[in-house]
């Protein structure tokens, strides 16, 4: 499979990626692994004109931690992800949900900043980032904007992502508590049928802070900030886990594929999420 | 399309190609170079055969365009071992059967080229995990695995007789 023709351009920082992705606009578009992009490009699903590679440009490249403040540019792989020992110890929920992206080849060039940037549903790493309540870093012509990633979906490959902007980094605090990111897929390499991640603090058997997030169970990740509200203040056993896991699935909106039919899907959502649920609780 | 150069170390040799920029980095080694080892299964970065080492990284050269391995040090199946001189792991699939038609062959062996350098004494779930960007239809991977466990030893033993012969 052979992507029709295109420019390619590498520029050393960033500045000029931003002025090229000016000049061209919609016929544009930057790339960074690769491996959403190069897919859809083979099976001539987009038409590009111009391909602005990313990987020329330091700056956004790589994991910077003070104190409980996290960084990751943009261009940091996967694999970097999961072999940064200082990341482990102060986030070790990005190594347990970076091993579930893909397979090893891939995870060698698929970077953070295309699995969130790209806006696709199935990618892993947009629910995360919201799960971790994360900030994204937009460069454009006009300048850098800061966007939560609670609020930068609008639907499947759509985001609040100007055309000339290129997203730069991702920054969040390092998390507390107990912490599970689960998955449910056909096969190694394969997107999630159904995947949950939840972050919690119990202290004297009350849940004193909390946060779940899903993907792949709507056009966009899922934030389950009612199922947060039932759980926050409460004491944590088996009537709570059912209600708070109801309230994600009841928030979830997934659509049938070769993966399932809605319903299968919702099945496999509450499944996913009370073992992140109950693994996290054993964490913390 | 205009053409552009991409110049890039494939097996230990500097080469500069004239390709379009859409030119997938498997094309570029197997038509441009006529390294022929890297296939081209499924061509959508699934089945792991055209797998090959890139900056000391495995990678799927279905999935790179060769403008983005500018100035990159590459390795296919044809840079580490000979017909006279088989590399251990190739020695090992030939010992252990780790093969049956042979068409996932070169990515398995480049994959597990990397994958015993990044672990050398991996468990059999390790090689399991390792590998499990690379497809077979053929072996149901129990003699694959069995030969990467057995290259692991083999390796292992090579450097420990090395070590001593330097003492």
């Amino acid at each position: 499979m052979i992507p029709s023709a295109f420019t390619f351009y590498k520029p050393d920082n960033i500045e000029k990626a931003i002025s090229l992705m000016a000049d061209f606009g919609d016929e544009a578009r930057v790339i960074a692994g690769g491996h959403s992009l190069i897919p859809v490009m083979k099976q001539r699903l987009t038409d590009i004109k111009h391909l602005i590679d990313l990987s020329g440009i330091n700056e956004i490249k790589g994991i910077e931690i003070t104190g409980n403040q996290i960084s990751i540019g943009a261009m940091t792989t996967q694999v970097e992800l999961i072999n940064n020992e200082e990341l482990f110890k102060k986030a070790p929920i990005i190594r347990e949900a970076s091993l579930q992206i893909a397979d090893p080849q891939v995870r060698n060039l698929g970077t953070i900043g295309g699995n969130v940037a790209n806006g696709d549903p199935a990618n892993d790493m947009p629910g995360l980032m919201q799960l971790l309540d994360a900030t994204y870093k937009l460069s454009g012509s006009n300048g850098v904007r800061d966007v939560k990633a609670r609020e930068f979906y609008e639907g499947a490959y759509f985001t609040v992502r100007e055309d000339d902007e290129i997203l730069i980094s991702i920054s969040f605090d390092a998390p507390s508590g107990g912490y599970a990111y689960e998955k449910q897929k056909r096969k190694i390499g394969d997107y999630a049928t159904a995947a949950a991640g939840v972050i919690l603090k119990v202290e004297n058997t009350m849940c004193s802070s909390a946060s779940i997030a899903l993907t792949n169970l709507s056009d966009t990740p899922v934030y389950c900030d009612k199922a947060v509200d039932i759980i926050l203040g409460k004491e944590i056993d088996k009537n709570i886990l059912n209600q708070v896991t109801e309230a994600c699935v009841e928030q979830s909106d997934p659509v049938a594929d070769q993966r399932g039919p809605v319903e299968f899907k919702k099945y496999v959502a509450g499944i996913v999420i009370k073992k992140a649920l109950t693994r996290a609780i054993e964490r913390t | 399309m205009e053409k552009i150069n991409v110049t890039m170390t494939v097996n230990g040799k500097e080469e500069t190609l004239s390709v379009e920029p859409r030119t997938l980095l498997v094309h570029a080694l197997r038509e441009h170079l006529d390294y022929t080892g890297a296939h081209i299964g499924c061509s959508s970065s699934h089945c792991g055969a055209c797998t090959i080492d890139m900056n000391g990284k495995s990678v799927k050269s279905c999935t790179v365009f060769a403008p983005q391995a500018e100035g990159a040090e590459i390795l296919t199946v044809e840079g580490i071992g000979s017909p006279d001189k088989l590399h251990a792991i190739q020695e090992m699939f030939k010992e252990h059967h780790g093969l049956q038609c042979g068409y996932c062959t070169p990515g398995m062996i480049m994959r597990s080229y990397r994958f015993l350098q990044e672990n050398p004494n991996p468990t059999e779930e390790e090689v399991r995990f390792g590998i499990s960007g690379n497809l077979c239809r053929c072996t149901g991977y129990q003699n694959i695995v069995k030969s990467i466990m057995a290259a692991a030893d083999k390796i292992r033993d090579e450097a420990n007789v090395e070590k001593k012969e330097i003492a």
